[in-house]
């Protein structure tokens, strides 16, 4: 049901961990609805994503998708970084079945949070339109 | 890689001898049982010998079984056939909240129809509580069902005493016993029960074949339109290689019950003591009910079920975990949040189910791989260093 780079990120997974004193933090989910995703960031005088961190409670996809969502925005500018929607998530984890794509949007909106907290700490405009789906069963939101 | 299969209530393997006696009837025996020539008779004796051994296994008439396609059928057929059968004496219906979704959604389409279903919760120990029954029991109640042992945390339901109280308000009692056949004694007509429900592939027997005890005198109105087989109550040709196969099954089983179940449950306890005192933060649900003995059902706190799945899977193991994890669905297992798990906890939450062809080694491979498993997605998890 998986694809072979879901099995390779939920496997070994990259950038678990968290960074101390982030410059962005995002948190998105909850226990109740099974995911939890945490992006912790750091980010350097040019907006440029230096480092990324995750932490996920969650099934495989959720693993997964947190782990190649951090890949894909480490060395980005944070504009370029917010680019970074759900179907990159999918394209690059080479598909994810149609009952996981929440876990993708999560990751979207994982990254969001952490480069909006990031922007609103040091007075940057970033385009965000936070939770903009909900196709997660609203479950995200609550 | 070796594949360690600890997943028999989901499905077990064929037995041998089963196969073997099934395979006259997908190969020269091909006759349709009903057919009027000689060449199909040995067909139909073989069905109907069958019959009478599962029959006398289970201490009933060979009259009161018919075969149906699987433990779902047999549920569906026991539940809307005695609800339809009875809709002029009465529309009320008791169940419990942990029956297995064959039994909960056939009391739902029932719902939807102007029945009223009570579902009985259970306590910690997965049992429903006799008084709540007896207090949920109407003037307008026709049918109880209740399961023999659950599939997730194998907890046994005191039959015995429902089937009394059944009796005593000349109310009909169906059993969902597709975990306990073939794994304990069930005699029906000892517990007072009117309809209960079996399929073959949970002890060995192929997949595709249920049976269901109806007592004589129970109207059951059909629901499937077609001929006159199965005593005009399951219409549709029977599988004779199918119907073979689950009473060469079912003997085997009675045969060896006793010791199998002292086997089963020596490593079940065994896996259960070796996986509690490695893993910190885990806990067996249902542990003090009385239950069939190769299930064991673990919740491991801060992880969620499908990732500690496809890690086992990664080393061949194969077990199921009650959670679904997909949008808009609740993640939780209902068996699991009706024996009151809360639910963040219960979405790490596994099932094994250890069957006949299981060995000590398969448990120490879980033993083994199971622990780092578990660790590895600790460390991930937001829940887990919060602490
Ligand atoms: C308790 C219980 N009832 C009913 C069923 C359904 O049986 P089947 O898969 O043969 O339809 C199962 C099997 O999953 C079960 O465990």
């Amino acid at each position: 049901m998986y694809s072979e780079k879901v099995i390779d990120h939920f496997q070994n997974p990259r950038n678990v961990g968290i960074i101390e004193n982030p410059d962005g933090y995002g948190k998105i989910g909850n226990p109740s609805c099974g995911d939890i995703m945490e992006i912790y960031l750091r980010i350097n005088g040019s907006h440029i994503i230096e480092d990324a961190k995750f932490r996920t409670f969650g099934c495989a996809s959720a693993i997964a998708t947190s782990s190649i969502a951090t890949e894909l925005i480490k060395g980005k500018d944070i504009h370029e970084a917010l680019k970074v929607t759900n179907k990159v998530v999918i394209e690059s984890l080479d598909g994810l079945p149609p009952k996981k794509v929440h876990c993708s949007i999560m990751a979207e909106e994982a990254i969001q949070a952490a480069i909006l907290d990031y922007a609103t700490k040091n007075s940057i405009k970033v385009n965000v339109e936070t939770c903009h789906s909900h196709t997660c069963g609203g479950c995200c939101s609550k | 890689m070796k594949v360690v299969y600890l997943d028999n209530n989901a499905t077990t393997a064929i037995a041998p001898e089963v196969f073997e006696a099934m395979t006259p009837y997908l190969t020269a025996q091909y006759a349709n049982p009903s057919s009027q020539y000689s060449f199909a008779h040995s067909v139909r004796e073989a069905v109907e010998t069958s019959r009478e051994s599962i029959a006398t296994s289970l201490k009933i008439k060979s009259s009161e079984l018919i075969f149906t396609g699987s433990g779902t059928e047999s549920a569906n057929l026991a539940i809307k056939g005695v609800a339809y059968a009875y809709r002029s004496r009465g529309n009320h219906i008791i169940t419990s909240e942990i029956e297995h979704p064959c039994v909960l959604e056939s009391c739902k389409a029932l719902e939807k129809e102007g029945f009223e279903v009570t579902y009985l919760p259970v306590n910690k120990e997965g049992e429903i509580s006799i008084e709540a029954l007896k207090s949920a029991i109407t003037d307008k109640t026709i049918l109880i069902s209740i399961m023999f042992a659950n599939n997730e945390i194998g907890a046994i339901q005191p039959i015995k005493k429902i089937g009394d109280i059944a009796r005593e308000h000349k109310i009909l009692f169906h059993v969902d016993a597709v975990q306990s056949v073939g794994k304990m004694p069930v005699f029906p007509k000892e517990l007072n029960v009117d309809l209960l429900g079996f399929a073959a592939h949970k002890f060995y027997g192929p997949k595709g074949i249920g049976g269901l005890y109806i007592r004589n005198g129970v109207r059951l109105e059909k629901y499937i339109s077609g001929g006159h087989q199965e005593r005009n109550r399951r219409p549709g040709t029977e599988s004779a290689a199918n119907v073979v196969g689950m009473a060469k099954a079912l003997e085997l089983c009675i045969n060896t019950m006793v010791e199998e179940g002292e086997k089963e449950r020596e490593l079940r306890d065994y896996l259960e003591t070796e996986l509690t005192k490695r893993i910190p933060e885990c806990f067996i649900n249902a542990k003090n009910s009385n239950r069939i003995p190769g299930t064991s059902s673990i919740t491991f706190k801060y992880v969620e079920g499908e990732s500690i799945l496809l890690s086992l899977d990664m080393y061949g193991i194969c077990v199921s975990s009650g959670s679904a994890c997909s949008a808009g669905d609740l993640a939780a297992s209902h068996v699991i949040l009706g024996i009151g798990v809360p639910i963040e906890e219960a979405q790490g939450t596994i099932r094994f189910g250890v069957g006949k062809y299981n060995t000590r080694e398969d448990i120490d491979k879980v033993i083994e791989v199971m622990p780092k498993a578990i660790e590895k997605l600790r460390m991930m998890s937001p829940l887990y260093n919060v602490k």
